[in-house]
């Protein structure tokens, strides 16, 4: 049904696509694999129209397909949920979808279809909301939703899983299946190995921007595909060497109003953080990991006292002062919050950096100094990227996610708390971030990670808290608790499954 | 049928190049509209963009053009720092205004006596003048989330009537014969802003200029407050994020625009204008925001885009003397430049595509 052959795109500095051919079948759930950079998003913008080809062509049905722009890609039945969001904050659900539509139909018409497609594919999702007080996953709904309502014939889903819950992903999962049952070829990328492995029929394996293999995937184990993709193996992870030390962040009575009319208001959140130990927080996103995150970065002020490091108190300052006294954070959505999309890697390195690693001197910018931190950043984390002076959306979104994990690591914090760490990073790159996390608690730094990925959790965290509806639990230690006892810990925690046993 | 298509990368010689492309449509279009009305084009062109430079009449028209470009240039240069951050002043004319009368108000004050302090107070209180009228709208809209906009597009109004109360009562010159208009400050030496060399048409506020557009080159490249400005301006989350007080910035960018305009004012009413009257708003503080965006919200733009406003103003001016052009010629022409601007800047963003049909 579509065929690519000899496909090539090259940016300043690097070469993207090189001689990429494929060809996906109608029904079937193709999958395209490859690291952070590898040039997987490339490819699909190129068949939406975002991107231009340098050199190759394409067939869509036997037609040769050479879409000019998005709409002609559309018309011609293609459609795209994309990594990274493309909807109007100030703007309802419909009236989003309605911007995306051709020939927009009524209003309540369109309310009406949006609450019967998010019904029949299980996405609840209330289409008078506006999208400024949707979570990151609520968000990807409205994406998904958007493509489904086009009955396109080649759906292309990069990496639509990452900020799903796994229960919202098994029934995105159902959802896909049907349509493919229907005919439509759905093209498929994500660095969610098993989760490739137990619904892919085919997967196209991307190294350097070239195809190096194309398999079944349910023939292989996640290991061998991993392998595939960065053509060597996998280091396992180490959390030996970490003790835990005396108490650092102590954070009690933390209740805060719902920051808009669709955010969560925390309820006395209440945890204690020790020198060398790293505390997982688990939930479904929208459960206040977002205002968890902001009370602690500072974005949110709490009530005096809430919330002490080192046992000085740090709920009335601002984001800058506590990065001086060493409470670093990292949020979850990287284009807009973690970083600035238009600046340069060296910008947004000032952007967290410039008070503890003296970039700012009596308010002035030392900029050399900033660019060579980003460098040390960029190296440090493998981030895939021409230099310091590429602007932050010109990276691929494992490698910006790399970045600011990074960024925030490499300035040595007393305390850092992470949301969703490594949404969208490779296997290897994602192995190399929680290993990050891991050096940094071994050397007597305190880590909060917030995640959905229960995997992760269990991997990295010593303790393991829910949060649910803006209420924490108890911590209980992770050592010797199965992901089976954690789902059932989560009773509370609505949705939340295990994502494979 | 033709499309615009959104681009995915920006050329960054378009930055440049459309405002060049925009003063040449602006002439072409200008031409045709003269020639419409019965006028040689070509003459009306060169009359406007080339005699007050070049002309027979230079030696008069050219120190005008810095007398023009000097207060245009110091409000576009606070005006950009707050677009830069998405903080909209559109008031600055109203703060000139302010600062033109809080300026006089010192020098009519001291009058007749003489000192050196009394030129340096009288600047002083022109800014905090503009700076005060630019704090309501940034107070209104910290405190009630009132739009800046709109707030300081109103208080121009408000403003203009203060100054015809202070022209016809509380200012008007007491030896001036019942006409009204304050005292004419070029002849009170201590108060007097004259021209600094002699056939420029240089004085201090063209000093002033030439300062604020270093002062914000600096501050937007180098200082830590213009780099969340501009972080601000590009993702208002992330500069949050990064410990910006978005109430901060508003007032910053609200108080120094409105400073600067306020100085403006007061250079104008001690040096060109000579006096308060009900007419001290001439329009700077509109053509200003033209100014501003003709010139990329960049520093050395700005000064590139004062002096081609000025020579509109002046051009105008001349062409309305020797060829009977109407008054109204220099406002079309800036409006022509604006709206140029604009549909070229859509080029920056779009590219044309033609409509491949479904
Ligand atoms: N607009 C751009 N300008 C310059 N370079 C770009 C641009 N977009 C992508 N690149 C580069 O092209 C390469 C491939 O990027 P791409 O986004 O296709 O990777 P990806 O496989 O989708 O990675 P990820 O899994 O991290 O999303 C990267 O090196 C990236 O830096
Ligand atoms: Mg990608």
């Amino acid at each position: 049904m579509f065929r690519a052959q000899g496909i090539g795109k090259s940016y300043p500095g690097v070469r993207a696509n090189d001689d990429v051919s494929f060809w996906v079948a109608p029904g079937e759930i193709h999958a395209l694999l490859g690291e952070n950079g590898a040039g997987k998003s490339t490819l699909v913008k190129m068949i939406y129209g975002l991107v231009r080809p340098d050199d190759g062509q394409m067939t869509l049905n036997g037609q040769p397909h050479q879409p000019a722009d998005p709409r002609a890609a559309r018309a011609a039945g293609v459609a795209m949920v994309f990594q990274h969001f493309s909807l109007f904050d100030a703007l309802t659900v419909a009236e989003n979808i309605a911007l995306g539509m051709e020939n927009p139909p009524p209003r309540r018409e369109l309310s009406a279809r949006i609450a019967q497609v998010s019904r029949d594919f299980g996405l609840p999702l209330n289409p008078a909301r506006r999208i400024v007080t949707l979570s990151a996953g609520e968000r990807q709904r409205v994406e998904i939703i958007r493509c489904l309502l086009q009955n396109p014939r080649l759906l292309i889903m990069d990496e639509p899983t990452s900020v799903l819950t796994p229960q919202e992903a098994e029934l995105l999962f159902a959802t896909l299946r049907t349509l493919a049952d229907r005919g439509t070829a759905i093209l498929y990328i994500s660095h969610k190995l098993d989760e490739i492995r137990t619904h892919c029929d085919r997967a196209t394996i991307l190294r350097h921007g070239r195809v190096v293999d194309s398999c079944d995937p349910r023939a292989h184990s996640a290991r061998d595909l991993a392998a595939m993709m960065v053509g060597g193996a996998m280091r396992p992870i180490d959390r030996s060497g970490r003790r835990a030390g005396e108490v650092l962040l102590q954070v009690g009575a933390l209740s805060q109003p719902a920051p808009s009319a669709e955010g969560t208001a925390l309820k006395s959140v209440a945890l204690t953080l020790r020198a060398g130990e790293i505390l997982g927080i688990g939930g479904v996103a929208g459960n206040g990991q977002d205002e968890l995150l902001a009370a602690l970065s500072g974005e949110a002020r709490s009530a005096p006292g809430t919330i002490l490091l080192g046992g000085a108190d740090l709920s009335r300052l601002g984001p800058e002062a506590r990065r001086r006294a060493g409470l670093l954070a990292a949020p979850e959505d990287r284009l807009g919050h973690a970083a600035v999309p238009d600046f340069s890697l060296a910008e947004n390195a000032l952007l967290t950096a410039g008070a503890r690693k003296g970039l700012v001197r009596k308010g002035l910018i030392d900029r050399p100094a900033a660019r060579a931190f980003a460098e040390s950043v960029i190296r440090a984390f493998d981030v895939r990227t021409p230099g310091p002076g590429t602007a932050a959306r010109a990276l691929s979104g494992g490698n910006l996610q790399k970045f600011v994990i990074g960024r925030e690591v490499i300035q040595a914090p007393r305390v850092l708390a992470v949301n969703q760490p490594t949404w969208g990073v490779d296997a290897g790159a994602a192995a190399a971030v929680r290993q990050s996390l891991l050096d940094l608690a071994r050397s007597g730094a305190g880590v909060i990670v917030i995640s959905q990925d229960l995997d992760e959790l269990l991997e990295l965290s010593d303790r393991f808290c829910a949060l649910n509806e803006g209420r924490l639990s108890d911590p209980v230690p992770t050592e010797g608790l199965t992901l089976d006892r954690i789902g059932l810990m989560l009773g509370g925690a609505h949705g939340m499954e295990v994502a494979h046993p | 049928m033709i499309r615009l298509v959104p681009r995915t990368e920006t050329p960054a010689l378009l930055q440049v190049v459309t405002p060049v492309l925009a003063v040449l449509a602006t002439m072409l279009a200008g031409g045709l509209l003269f020639a419409v009305m019965g006028y040689d084009p070509v003459a009306a062109i060169k009359t406007i963009f080339w005699d007050p430079l070049f002309g027979p009449a230079a030696s008069y028209s050219r120190p005008q053009l810095l007398v023009k470009a000097a207060p245009l240039i110091l409000i576009a240069s606070g005006l950009a720092v707050g677009f830069r951050a998405g903080i909209w002043n559109i008031g600055a004319e109203g703060q000139y205004i302010i600062g033109a009368i809080t300026g006089a108000a010192v020098a009519l004050t001291a009058y007749p006596a003489a000192g050196m302090w009394i030129f340096p107070a009288m600047v002083i209180a022109g800014a905090a003048g503009g700076w005060a009228w630019g704090m309501i709208p940034a107070l209104l809209r910290n405190w009630f989330g009132a739009s800046e906009i709109l707030v300081s597009l109103m208080l121009v109004y408000v403003a203009q009537r203060i100054a015809a109360w202070m022209a016809f009562g509380p200012m008007k010159n007491p030896e001036g014969f019942g006409f009204p208009g304050s005292r004419n400050l070029q002849q009170y030496p201590a108060a007097a802003n004259p021209e600094l060399i002699p056939g420029t048409g240089a004085h201090w506020g063209v000093v002033a200029a030439v300062l604020a557009v270093l002062a914000t080159w600096f501050l937007m490249s180098r200082h830590i407050r213009g780099f969340h400005i501009r972080a601000a301006g590009a993702a208002p989350r992330a500069a949050r994020f990064a410990g910006v007080k978005p109430e901060t910035l508003v007032a910053f960018c609200l108080g120094l625009s409105g400073a600067l305009a306020g100085m403006a004012g007061l250079f104008e009413v001690a040096g060109p204008a000579g006096q308060i009257t009900d007419k001290v708003g001439v329009g700077y503080g509109f053509t200003a925001i033209i100014v501003a965006f003709l010139g990329r919200l960049h520093p050395v733009g700005i000064l590139l885009a004062g002096l081609l406003l000025a020579l509109t103003y002046i051009g105008g001016e001349l062409a309305q003397l020797t060829m009977n052009l109407p008054a109204a010629t220099v406002q079309v022409f800036q409006g022509m430049l604006l709206f140029f601007l604009l549909g070229f800047d859509l080029l920056t963003r779009y590219r044309i595509a033609r409509r491949i049909t479904a």
